[in-house]
């Protein structure tokens, strides 16, 4: 345990300290020295594009998670029976069993423009719609297999499992006698859920929010699967630590997620998110 | 308004188990609770006094049978649109709310204002007189406290009836014969009918108006306080309240001062006061409390008087305890009072002496054999 918190802390200074180094344009040589000059890099236009496009697909991404995992959870606690619910987990979990390469590339083929879901839009008399989202020129793009709202729609079904896991867990934790105690002081069922289920579940929803945030803003293959040429931040950390050698720029743009998920941590124990643990 | 502000009547509760069997929990019951009374639901573990409540309450649904509040039905009415709240074993305080909060969500429930909300809440923790924890949360207040919490969240609605179930069976003992006294006080003062679950025999005698002692999801005896310990309908209550001396006996006839059962262990006759319906012929259980045998070097007139002799004695200062062996072997206990203070042994009684144990016809109960 030790041992590994101490090679992960180890490789995070690595990567603060090379964030400060920067890479000389003519030798293609990363220099040792400290300068801000990389940042100065990172903070341009089009690499902040890059930031704001993946953050945005990140938020998007947890949004709907959340939406999809809570009434299923609550389902899942709440009413099903011991076999339903034996059969509902195993329906969440069989997915993690598959690689998820293998469900990204089945998704691109779902969403292709020759694919089953397009066949079934224009079969419902819906292209007229699907055309209409696709032109948009920000979650557009020429099919849904290549669009940002491709990308969103197959993010939300390869992290919705560790969203539903933790939401649950949570509901599970939430006690009958308090559930009794509300409706016996006169709340009604919805009064319920929103005053006492809900907030007694919120740490459950920021523990899978930290899962589907942060694995969002690091992947590059789904992205590079099923995007365009907008970038995301993984793919541009691949390209720049691979192809162009400029560790100090992959650095510092790996800093942004970290820096994200600190803030966002912040947030959420200010909430009070982590006092029912 | 009807007279009794409670009502079960022939009240059935059977649960299916997860092995697949019935239990009865609540078996033909009917009760009758008047308005502001302190009424208990005494009986031991298991005897179906939750469940009795948490069918007041609107938790469960009668298998069969009606629960009646103020007179109206309650069929599958939810717990909340019913005039009563209740205090739970376990607090069920909400852990992410304040103790303000807490004692403030069943008026928000209501919708009603918040000018009034912040009065009242104000009130009700003064009345559990905690005052000034408005804005701590339940984990930062010690088990007295919680305790308390649960009680002002329930009053400040200012129900009908308040259902209590165990609710000061995680104190200790000081705090809880504390709280007996507050409860009970608090009771008077806010003149809300307060039903109240407990397993504590001594709790329910001298806190209650009235008392139902229940055993296997049956209500044996309702009565008073004095009812139910000096005429107890049946063996299991005589027995649960308080202790009791026990002889199985045999009816033979009544006459003018109660009626005459043999005792084949004493071979002798008792005579005593009948309880209930009894024919002679019948077995029945004798019983008589330990702090009514008086110990005396004579039998005295008018009384049952048996010969005896000292096992043991227990000095426990205001009374002493002894064990007597009557004829045939038969064990009772006497309880002696202290009368005077003195340093002299046999003031005490030594064991091996010989003494004649007068049992009185008026202390002597006849009851029906369970
Ligand atoms: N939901 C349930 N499912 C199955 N059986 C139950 C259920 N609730 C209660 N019982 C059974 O009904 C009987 C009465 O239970 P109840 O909780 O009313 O007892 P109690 O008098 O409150 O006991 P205690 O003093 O231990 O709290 C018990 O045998 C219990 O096992
Ligand atoms: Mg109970």
């Amino acid at each position: 345990m030790l041992w590994m918190g101490g090679v992960y802390l180890g490789s995070l200074a690595t990567l603060l300290l090379n964030s400060f180094f920067y890479l000389d344009g003519f030798t293609g040589l990363v220099v040792r020295r400290f300068t801000l000059s990389t940042y100065q890099q990172l903070f341009t236009p089009s690499n902040m594009d890059i930031v704001f496009r993946t953050a945005g697909m990140a938020l998007a991404v947890t949004l709907a998670t959340i939406i999809l995992a809570f009434p299923l959870s609550y389902y899942m606690s709440r009413y099903a029976s011991k076999r339903q619910k034996g059969l509902l987990y195993l329906a969440v979990l069989l997915p993690l069993w598959s690689s998820y390469l293998v469900r990204v590339y089945a998704w691109k083929l779902i969403l292709a423009k020759e694919g089953i879901l397009s066949w079934f839009i224009s079969h419902a008399g819906a292209q007229g719609l699907l055309d209409a989202l696709l032109s948009n020129p920000v979650i557009g793009g020429s099919s849904l297999s290549l669009s940002p709202i491709g990308i969103f729609v197959v993010f939300t079904y390869v992290w919705l499992p560790y969203m539903i896991l933790p939401i649950h867990a949570a509901l599970e934790r939430v006690p009958r006698s308090l559930l009794e105690a509300s409706s016996d002081l006169g709340a009604k069922p919805l009064q319920t859920a929103w005053n006492v289920i809900l907030p007694l579940s919120f740490p459950g929803v920021v523990a899978g929010s930290i899962f589907t945030f942060s694995l969002t803003l690091g992947d590059f293959i789904v992205p590079s699967v099923l995007g365009n040429s907008s970038f995301f931040i993984g793919q541009v950390v691949l390209s720049h630590q691979g192809t162009s050698g400029n560790i100090p720029l992959a650095a510092a743009f790996t800093m942004i997620p970290i820096v994200i998920m600190i803030v966002y941590l912040l947030i959420a124990r200010k909430l009070g998110a982590f006092e029912a643990l | 308004m009807s007279e009794f502000v409670i009502e079960l009547v022939d009240v059935v509760k059977r649960f299916a188990t997860p092995e697949g069997n019935e239990v009865t929990a609540v078996d033909h019951v009917s009760l009758q609770i008047r308005h502001g009374e302190f009424f208990s639901l005494l009986g031991p573990s298991g005897c179906g006094k939750t469940t009795s409540l948490r069918m007041i309450a609107g938790f469960e649904w009668p298998t069969s049978g009606e629960v009646l509040i103020d007179g109206k039905p309650m069929g599958r009415t939810p717990p909340f649109w019913r005039p009563v709240n209740t205090v739970f074993q376990s607090y069920a305080l909400f852990q992410h709310m304040t103790v303000f909060q807490n004692v403030a969500f069943g008026l928000e429930m209501d919708k009603t204002p918040a000018s009034e909300i912040k009065h009242r809440v104000g009130e009700a923790l003064e009345m559990v007189k905690l005052s000034g924890m408005e804005r701590r949360k339940p984990r930062q207040l010690s088990g007295g406290q919680q305790q308390r919490v649960a009680l002002a969240r329930a009053l400040v609605k200012r129900p009908k009836v308040l259902l209590l179930d165990e609710p000061l069976g995680a104190l200790d003992l000081k705090l809880r014969r504390e709280m007996q006294i507050e409860l009970k006080t608090l009771q008077e003062q806010v003149g809300i009918t307060f039903i109240y679950v407990t397993h504590d025999q001594e709790e329910a005698l001298t806190m209650s108006d009235r008392i139902t002692v229940m055993n296997r999801g049956k209500a044996l005896q309702t009565g008073s306080p004095v009812e139910i310990y000096e005429r107890p309908n049946c063996r299991f209550v005589a027995d649960f309240i308080g202790q009791a001396n026990f002889f199985a006996g045999k009816m033979l006839a009544f006459d003018d001062q109660g009626a005459r059962v043999a005792i084949p262990a004493l071979q002798t006759e008792l005579i005593g006061q009948p309880v209930g319906n009894l024919e002679p012929g019948q077995a029945v259980a004798v019983s008589i409390r330990p702090e009514k045998v008086r110990i005396a070097q004579e039998p005295a007139f008018g009384s049952n008087s048996v010969r005896g002799r000292v096992i043991h004695t227990t000095y426990i200062g205001s009374n002493t305890h002894v064990l007597l062996e009557l004829a045939g072997g038969v064990r009772i206990n006497a309880w002696e009072q202290n009368k005077i203070s003195t340093l002299d042994p046999k003031a005490y009684f030594l064991p091996g002496q010989e003494i004649w144990a007068n049992l009185f016809p008026e202390n002597v109960l006849i009851l029906p054999e369970d």
